[in-house]
């Protein structure tokens, strides 16, 4: 029952580190690069998966639940976040006929 | 491995059955004879038409989005399929019982929406899209009544596990690893006094272990028959102002599969609400004093008699489901989109909150 | 072999996860996406994490990921539309090594600290499962737990509000 699982005997925490420091990165630079507003808003969604996987990976190892009712809550407030944010990209669509973010440097039209 | 490929195969033989019998119930229902050619009484032109599919060209609409639309048929088949490992067939019989099967499947489903999208934005056809929006609308709203339903069962059993489920609903309850001291009250509540844990057959089913969950029983049926996109809520497909929703670009064997993961959508719902609310692979037929019909038809656990008993329990409910469903689809007319909205929305929803709360109160009373 | 796995997974995580990012068609970027889901899912199976793995692909592959496709496929973006909008290949250069610095920085960052790993007495596999995660959200964390279900109300008038109709203004 309280047997410990294979990857956390044989895989350090610090590769865990790395690996969803490389996924933030990937989602930054994507939030950089790109100018289409549903993308961008989909690279700060692999930049919360990649938080939620660290957090789950070190909740595991050191055996505490916390972490992961923590992800839960995060997963939560995505859900929200994703909602009222797509509700506002189709707005801006209504009013510009593009989901360039670039068009969207003057405060009013 | 061989979990998987007797899964496949007894389905493949499940969906042949449910073409021939789809056809033949409408021809009854409409006063007509149906398929009478090939075979005795037209039985093997469902063999027929698959080996006709089979045969046709493959064709990919030069518009299409080539990789989306390849892999789409593949992306739904997979996701319904997947479905089927955590059902357990028979006690000791489960191709894959993991702790957390029901909540598994309800991700696994919901996978299916986007292989609906792929289908519909791949095709690159007005009719196509039109389909597959209207579908992931109606899949998606309507999983939640049937979550919740579910998640009412969930609550009266105390368990993810469909195998734990299922034990909890007949006579062999404590033959199961941790529920050796468990008891079975009729209608749930102790204080009635009648001990139904030896009785076993109908009265231990989740739908008289707790009466309320016979309305999540029915919310969760007509969810289902939302989520397989079954008439009255075939709007996606409607055949008359769709042609036939996601599914008008293919053709052939990409078709085929579009066709058995449909009709195995059908199947897999039916599974879900036997194992759920009618007593899974367990037996109608109570003890009666000296005269103890459920042991008698149910085998032992383990063995192949028990196998083969579980298996004939659980099939022909959901045979009687799947023709309930065949029925139904004969006897309503389709909805129109925003009642089907209302339904879902206005009607099932609060109801199944309802019932979901009156459950969990029902699940202190029996303790 | 689970070490493999670990290995498989995390390169075909990256993967997706750049494919997202390098796609020019949007509905793409979304499919890799959910693939990428997917093997995050595979992650936390593997860290014995199963009720999130399953609230994963419930609520990022399932119903967020639909969302995104729904709206990508209502305001009909594809390809054409979205190569209008090109980001100029001085700014990508730029993205791409301010992206890349921040990398350097944060792994130089965390490379000598020392982290420390499973403890082998406390350590329960219990950790990642439904009853356990159950028992410490609905007491410890009661008060946030109903906070979200109020968030979940405000996000859903506010989308409704968002979506409506203003008078007088023009469709598509």
């Amino acid at each position: 029952m309280n047997q410990i699982p294979d990857i956390i005997r044989t895989i350090p925490l610090n590769y865990y580190l790395y690996f969803s420091t490389a996924l933030f990165i990937i989602g930054v630079i994507g939030v950089l690069i790109r100018r289409n507003a549903i993308v961008i808003f989909m690279c700060v969604e692999l930049m919360l998966n990649a938080v939620n996987l660290l957090l789950t990976a070190i909740a595991s190892y050191r055996a505490d639940t916390n972490g992961q009712v923590f992800v839960f809550f995060i997963m939560a407030v995505a859900a929200a976040e994703v909602c009222v944010g797509l509700a506002i990209i189709v707005m801006t669509y209504r009013n510009t006929r593009s989901t360039d973010v670039q068009l969207l440097n003057n405060l009013k039209w | 491995m061989l979990a998987f490929v007797l899964t496949l195969v007894l389905l493949l033989g499940i969906v042949i059955v449910l073409a021939y019998a789809e056809r033949k119930v409408a021809a009854f229902m409409q006063d007509r004879l149906g398929p009478t050619e090939a075979g005795p009484y037209g039985s093997l032109q469902s063999v027929l038409d698959v080996l006709k599919l089979l045969q046709k060209e493959d064709i990919v609409p030069a518009a299409a989005d080539k990789k989306l639309f390849k892999l789409a048929p593949i992306l739904i088949f997979a996701a319904v399929f997947a479905g089927f490992a955590v059902i357990p067939f028979a006690p000791a019989l489960v191709p894959a019982g993991i702790g957390i099967g029901v909540f598994y499947l309800l991700a696994i489903i919901s996978l299916d929406v986007v292989g609906l999208l792929m289908a519909g934005w791949g095709s690159n056809n007005k009719y196509a899209m039109l389909g597959a929006m209207r579908s992931v609308a109606q899949i998606v709203s309507y999983e939640i009544p049937a979550g919740l339903a579910i998640l009412s069962a969930v609550m009266v059993c105390q368990s993810l596990d469909f195998q734990e489920i299922s034990y909890q609903q007949g006579a062999l309850i404590n033959q199961f690893p941790g529920l050796e001291y468990d008891m079975n009250w009729l209608f749930g509540i102790r204080e009635l006094g009648i001990n139904t844990t030896t009785i076993g057959g109908i009265l231990t089913w989740n739908i008289f272990r707790a009466p309320m969950l016979l309305v999540s029983f029915v919310l969760y049926f007509i969810a289902s028959l939302a989520e397989s996109n079954r008439a009255p809520f075939d709007i996606p497909e409607a055949e008359s102002e769709l042609v036939a929703g996601f599914h008008v670009e293919y053709s052939g064997f990409r078709f085929a599969v579009l066709f058995l993961a449909e009709y195995s959508m059908m199947v897999l719902v039916s599974l879900v609400a036997v194992v759920l609310f009618l007593g899974s692979w367990n037996t109608p037929l109570p003890n009666i004093g000296p005269v103890s019909l459920a042991y008698w038809t149910s085998g032992t656990v383990g063995e192949l008699s028990g196998i083969l008993w579980g298996a004939f329990w659980l099939l022909s409910k959901t045979f009687v489901l799947l023709f309930l469903q065949l029925q139904i689809r004969w006897t309503y007319p389709r909805l129109r989109v925003d009642q089907l909205m209302h339904l879902c929305w206005k009607v099932l929803t609060p109801v199944a909150l309802g019932v979901v709360l009156l459950a969990g109160i029902w699940r202190l009373l029996m303790v | 072999m689970t070490e493999s796995l670990f290995y498989f997974l995390a390169s075909l995580t990256l993967l997706c996860a750049l494919m997202v990012v390098i796609s020019r068609n949007p509905v793409h970027s979304v499919l890799f996406l959910i693939i990428t889901f997917f093997t995050i899912s595979g992650h936390y199976i593997l860290l014995n994490a199963q009720f999130l793995a399953a609230v994963n692909i419930i609520v990022y592959a399932g119903a967020i990921m639909v969302l995104f496709l729904f709206v990508i496929m209502f305001l009909n973006m594809n390809k054409d539309s979205e190569s209008r909008v090109k980001t100029s290949t001085l700014s990508k250069f730029a993205g791409t090594i301010a992206g890349g610095l921040l990398f350097v920085i944060m792994v130089a960052a965390v490379k000598d600290t020392t982290i420390a790993g499973y403890n082998a007495d406390t350590f329960t596999s219990q950790t990642g499962m439904v009853e356990t995660l159950g028992a410490v959200l609905f007491t410890q964390y009661l008060l946030p737990f109903e906070l979200a279900s109020v968030l979940f109300l405000v996000a859903m008038v506010g989308a409704v509000m968002l979506g409506k109709k203003e008078a007088g203004e023009q469709h598509f």
